[in-house]
């Protein structure tokens, strides 16, 4: 199970991530009639041709490889949306965009399966995935930002990237915390030893030029 | 399980609350149960009505099949069946490898006990006595007298501290389903508190948030 016995990966597996978000209704329309299907997870249909109908994303990407649906793309995933929401995001340094909790999911699941469905497709995978480079590296440059608190809000961060940063942060404000009980000779240890960490990331930049 | 008593005055939570099913429950019981850094109450109710309702489409899949119904109907129930028992088998197995983890700690710990349910109760002490008992076979035995407890160095330490516990200053990510203000540090301490909107995600303390989970106002992702 992943992360449960080694610190150092995290807890949850990408797979798991994905199982999570595939609860997440989304819009499908039938090119059949079924009746309604009553499953443990709740009440779905009924279904009938040309009439739209929400169910879960697991669901929809099923009925979708039988060929017996097609995929109505959520609203945010427009060119127009993606593009406001990836200058937004390359505008500001700290703050990020509102986006669905599971977005990163719910989008590489519909272009795996649904790419005929999605209008202007190169244009909707290639801001999407620029937008999550933005989020990304965001994330990683606010990580050398941290003090030590006890608490770290981080709004509109979405479930793959909190998994993936996830060990890192749970290990780096562990340490914060710990070195932040005592008194402030030893806050002045560790924070100078950060500043000289961070001073040696000059010299190695030349390198990766060549 | 988890009572939702401490809302803002909105009868819409209330609603959600009873509207979860019991799949989204046993999804948010996972979830925390995974995250959690010690075990977590055993939802016996839960576990119980999940148990029967596989049960119950296990049945109707078979008759389905025998029956001879649309393929495609049966396939869809059976993944849904999937889903459903994969959730619960990784509950209990998240438990179990706590359980195993912190074994003699489980034992010790009043609280911790009553957390487990009957059948893991019955496991945990048999782990444990067969843990000891090999323990002391191969080793403990053979070590001068003083040092052979399984749950102490030697026998002048005054606590067990041969007993790993569970790391309850672990940072956790969370997700606040109402407003919930929080004390940030122990009783005696500077008072700072920390006050979490509804849908707000933040990196806290494991310490802190661990009641609030129990009484559900608080997710961990």
């Amino acid at each position: 199970m992943a992360g449960q016995t080694d610190p150092h990966i995290s807890l949850f597996s990408p797979q798991e991530v994905e199982f999570m978000a595939e609860d997440e209704l989304v819009e499908i329309v039938p090119n059949m009639n079924m009746e309604q299907l009553n499953f443990i997870s709740g009440d779905f249909g009924r279904f009938i041709p040309q009439i739209p109908t929400k169910v879960p994303l697991w669901l929809a990407v099923a009925l979708k490889r039988r060929g017996k649906c097609s995929f109505r793309p959520p609203g945010w995933m427009s060119v127009d949306n993606l593009t406001q929401i990836l200058e937004a995001e390359r505008e500001s340094q700290s703050t990020f965009q509102a986006l669905p909790f599971s977005y990163v999911e719910i989008a590489r699941l519909l272009f795996d399966h649904a790419h005929d469905d999605i209008p202007d497709k190169y244009m909707v995978r290639s801001l999407v995935e620029d937008i999550r480079d933005v989020r990304l590296h965001k994330l990683e440059t606010n990580l050398g930002s941290f003090q030590g608190t006890s608490a770290v809000k981080i709004s509109n961060v979405s479930a793959m990237e909190v998994n993936i940063v996830r060990p890192f942060v749970r290990r780096a404000l562990e340490a914060f915390y710990k070195h932040d009980k005592p008194e402030a000779d030893v806050d002045r240890d560790t924070r100078s030893s950060r500043q000289q960490r961070e001073a040696n990331n000059e010299p190695r930049r030349p390198l990766r030029q060549r | 399980m988890a009572s939702n008593s401490e809302t803002r005055g909105s009868s819409a939570d209330y609603e959600t609350m009873m509207s979860a099913s019991d799949v989204e429950l046993l999804k948010r019981a996972w979830r925390n149960e995974k995250a959690a850094p010690e075990i977590l109450q055993y939802e016996g109710a839960l576990v119980e009505r999940a148990k029967e309702q596989i049960e119950l489409v296990e049945e109707s899949v078979e008759d389905y099949v025998e029956n001879g119904k649309d393929p495609l109907l049966v396939s869809l129930y059976q993944m849904d069946l999937d889903r459903t028992q994969f959730l619960l088998r990784s509950y209990l197995r998240v438990r179990l490898l706590k359980i195993e983890k912190f074994m003699f700690h489980n034992l010790k710990s009043e609280e911790a006990e009553r957390r487990l349910s009957e059948q893991e109760r019955v496991f945990a002490t048999k782990c444990a006595d067969d843990l000891a008992k090999h323990f002391e076979e191969t080793v403990l035995l053979k070590l001068p007298e003083n040092y052979q407890s399984v749950l102490k160095q030697s026998q002048i330490s005054e606590v067990d501290d041969m007993v790993p516990q569970p790391h309850l200053d672990t940072f956790v990510v969370c997700r606040s389903n109402n407003f919930v203000s929080l004390n940030l540090y122990e009783e005696g301490e500077s008072p700072e508190t920390v006050e979490m909107e509804r849908g707000d995600l933040y990196f806290i303390r494991y310490k802190i948030v661990k009641g609030a989970i129990e009484s559900g106002q608080i997710d961990l992702i």
